[in-house]
């Protein structure tokens, strides 16, 4: 025989954050749960240089958005804009309803699939605040691809075994 | 191999990670006011060591924490007494390993240090960074303090000679950031957070991460298969192998790695690497490797560059394994990286009984029934659970993580009566089929538009 399994607490490579789902990223580049927020960027269909800057605070479920260079959105209703309502569905693609409607603090019912579902349920306000803390997140985002690959060895990546062959 | 020897516990082990327990305990709170109970548990990780060099450091270590009065230095040796007593207990794991593997391994050489200038206010960095991590505990944690961390592992992962540490930081602090704030979270990963935590402050010291001496070695290179390590923004594939020398087979690991983001997943990664070894194509090919003068680390990993190589016959991991794995010998683990979870020593299992239930995967074998590690299984090739629990041989890494398991990289199985065999590191060098094609594609537009995104905003 062998000894039991350990408990999750007790494991060194125990599985904290499941790993995202992959999407199309045309849209929505960038979204991310992260601050206290569900935040990220969402590319504007008439112009590829702008882009808009769109956020959901767990905390008081206010919203904010506007574009890169600090124009506020135009379509910004009670309940969200396109943009936020793009950023939510593909959270929801990339994390799952659940993950994303537990971070934001939005009490879904159990059969929720949507974005929008989460949205209904957080009903946002709109409270303007900087996009730029957001917009810098998703520069360093982008700069992860431009780092070098290495045949070094990274031995500490042992704590960090890729997963998804069973969920 | 004498399995029944994998099944008996290992001396000392159990004690060890007590010690370590009730430290990772006092983690969770902070120790910035330690509880009697962290108190106890403090005192009780400087008397496991007060019969080693460390003793007198540990023990001031231990008295400041308590008195309130917590510096850089005295973390650094709260970690080093931690990272002994799993050093040791790593050793006694592996030593138990190779002895029931019948597996010759090299001492570590008496190396001489190397140097490492320019990161001084860098490693100082992070080093700040750990403290305030530890003084505020797990439950301590907020947005703000995990924001803290992020200029510093962007320096690092720029810097090649400081990637580990970049890299292993960037990972925690994802988790971190995804778990905030602390004290709120449902559980804690108290081990693993106080593991990762404890080897980036090793990593931060000055001077850890030094190069070091680094030989040459030729040969034919026949692969075992692939081990594949991720987080949402790192890949890294290693290639287990035994290389036939001159003085005899040997085994190495070739690894290629790369920064990226956590949309590029499953088997999307391996176009991010493939471009970086040519190794990762003669896996799928299921071909040698013949080495001419390749860079290769006391520790057995081989600095992989294609220039020292040429494509070799074809050669099949379950012919290698069961011609070559035996007789190879190992290669010693660097002094830094000895911790029970880098354990992951590529064995042939046979002849034994698999079955499946709720709970996971178990292979029977004559002394041991040992757990298929399913959490270190992946979708980025066509290897499944359900696979193993099919199969009849197996090529797996032994890894030990409280218990010892099996982490599948070949099965041979019976499907439709034919024995196949089925490799997780398959589709290393391409995708061979429709599903996997599509999925590498997907990852190709993600990356394409990535790479639009950051041309237009980033370089303004
Ligand atoms: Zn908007």
């Amino acid at each position: 025989m062998n000894a039991a399994r350990k408990p999750w607490e007790e494991r060194s490579a125990a599985l904290v954050v499941a790993p995202a789902r992959p999407r199309k990223l045309a849209k929505v580049p960038f979204v991310e749960l992260a601050d206290g927020r569900l935040q990220g960027v969402v590319s504007s269909g008439s112009d590829i240089e702008r882009v808009y800057v769109s956020s959901l605070t767990a905390a008081n479920h206010s919203f904010h958005c506007s574009t890169n260079n600090n124009r506020p959105c135009g379509g910004i209703r009670r309940g969200g804009c396109n943009h936020l309502r793009a950023l939510a569905d593909e959270a929801v693609l990339q994390y799952g309803v659940e993950r994303v409607a537990r971070y934001v603090r939005a009490e879904v019912a159990e059969d929720a699939t949507t974005g929008a579902a989460v949205l209904a349920a957080a009903d946002p306000w709109h409270e303007p605040s900087a996009g730029a803390p957001v917009f810098s997140r998703f520069l360093r985002h982008l700069a992860y691809l431009e780092l070098a690959a290495t045949t070094e060895p990274l031995p500490e990546l042992h704590w960090f075994p890729a997963g998804g062959a069973v969920r | 191999m004498r399995f029944d020897l994998l099944a008996a516990p290992v001396d000392g082990v159990s004690e060890a990670y007590e010690v370590v327990a009730g430290f990772d305990g006092a983690l969770v709170g902070g120790l910035l006011r330690p509880g009697a109970e962290q108190i106890a548990a403090l005192h009780a990780l400087a008397a496991a060591v007060s019969g080693t060099p460390l003793a007198g450091r540990v023990a001031e270590a231990v008295d400041k924490t308590i008195a309130g009065s917590i510096s850089d230095e005295h973390l650094a040796a709260l970690v080093a007494a931690r990272s002994a007593l799993l050093g040791a207990s790593h050793d006694a794991l592996l030593a138990r390993l190779d002895e029931a593997a019948g597996r010759g391994r090299e001492p570590w050489p008496a190396a001489g240090l190397g140097s490492l200038t320019g990161a001084d206010n860098l490693l100082a960095a992070a080093r700040s960074w750990l403290s305030d991590l530890a003084i505020a505990g797990w439950r301590g944690i907020d947005h703000d303090l995990v924001s803290h961390a992020d200029q510093a592992v962007q320096a690092l992962l720029a810097d090649l000679r400081l990637r580990r540490l970049g890299a292993l930081l960037d990972g925690f602090a994802g988790e971190l950031r995804a778990c905030a704030p602390g004290a709120t979270m449902p559980r804690v990963p108290v081990r693993r957070w106080a593991d990762l935590w404890a080897r980036a402050v090793l990593l931060a010291q000055p001077g850890a991460l030094a190069s070091t001496e680094v030989g040459t070695v030729s040969g034919r290179l026949l692969p075992l298969g692939v081990d594949l390590h991720e987080h949402p923004t790192a890949v890294q594939a290693q290639v287990h192998a035994v290389l036939e020398t001159a003085d005899g087979p040997r085994l190495v690991r070739a690894s290629v790695s790369t920064p990226k983001v956590d949309t590029l997943v499953g088997s999307g990664v391996w176009q991010l690497l493939r471009g970086h070894s040519a190794l990762l194509a003669a896996v799928t090919e299921q071909r040698a490797m013949d080495l001419t003068d390749m860079p290769v680390t006391a520790g057995g990993d081989l600095i992989w560059s294609d220039e020292h190589t040429k494509a070799g016959a074809p050669a099949e991991p379950f012919a290698t394994a069961r011609v070559q794995l035996a007789a190879a010998s190992a290669a010693p683990v660097p002094p830094l990286e000895r911790h029970p979870v880098r354990i992951a020593e590529p064995v042939l299992l046979e002849g034994y009984t698999a079955a499946a239930d709720d709970d996971g995967v178990t292979l029977t074998l004559p002394g041991l029934t040992v757990e298929v590690d399913v959490e270190r299984m992946h979708s980025a090739g066509p290897l499944t659970p359900a696979l193993v629990a099919a199969s009849t041989a197996c090529i797996g890494l032994l890894r030990w993580d409280g218990h010892w398991t099996i982490q599948p990289l070949a099965v041979e199985a019976q499907v439709k009566r034919k024995t196949v065999a089925v490799h997780a590191g398959a589709w290393a060098g391409g995708a061979a089929d429709a599903a996997g094609a599509k999925a590498e594609a997907a990852a190709a537009d993600a990356a394409k538009v990535l790479r639009e995104r950051a041309g237009r905003l980033l370089r303004r």
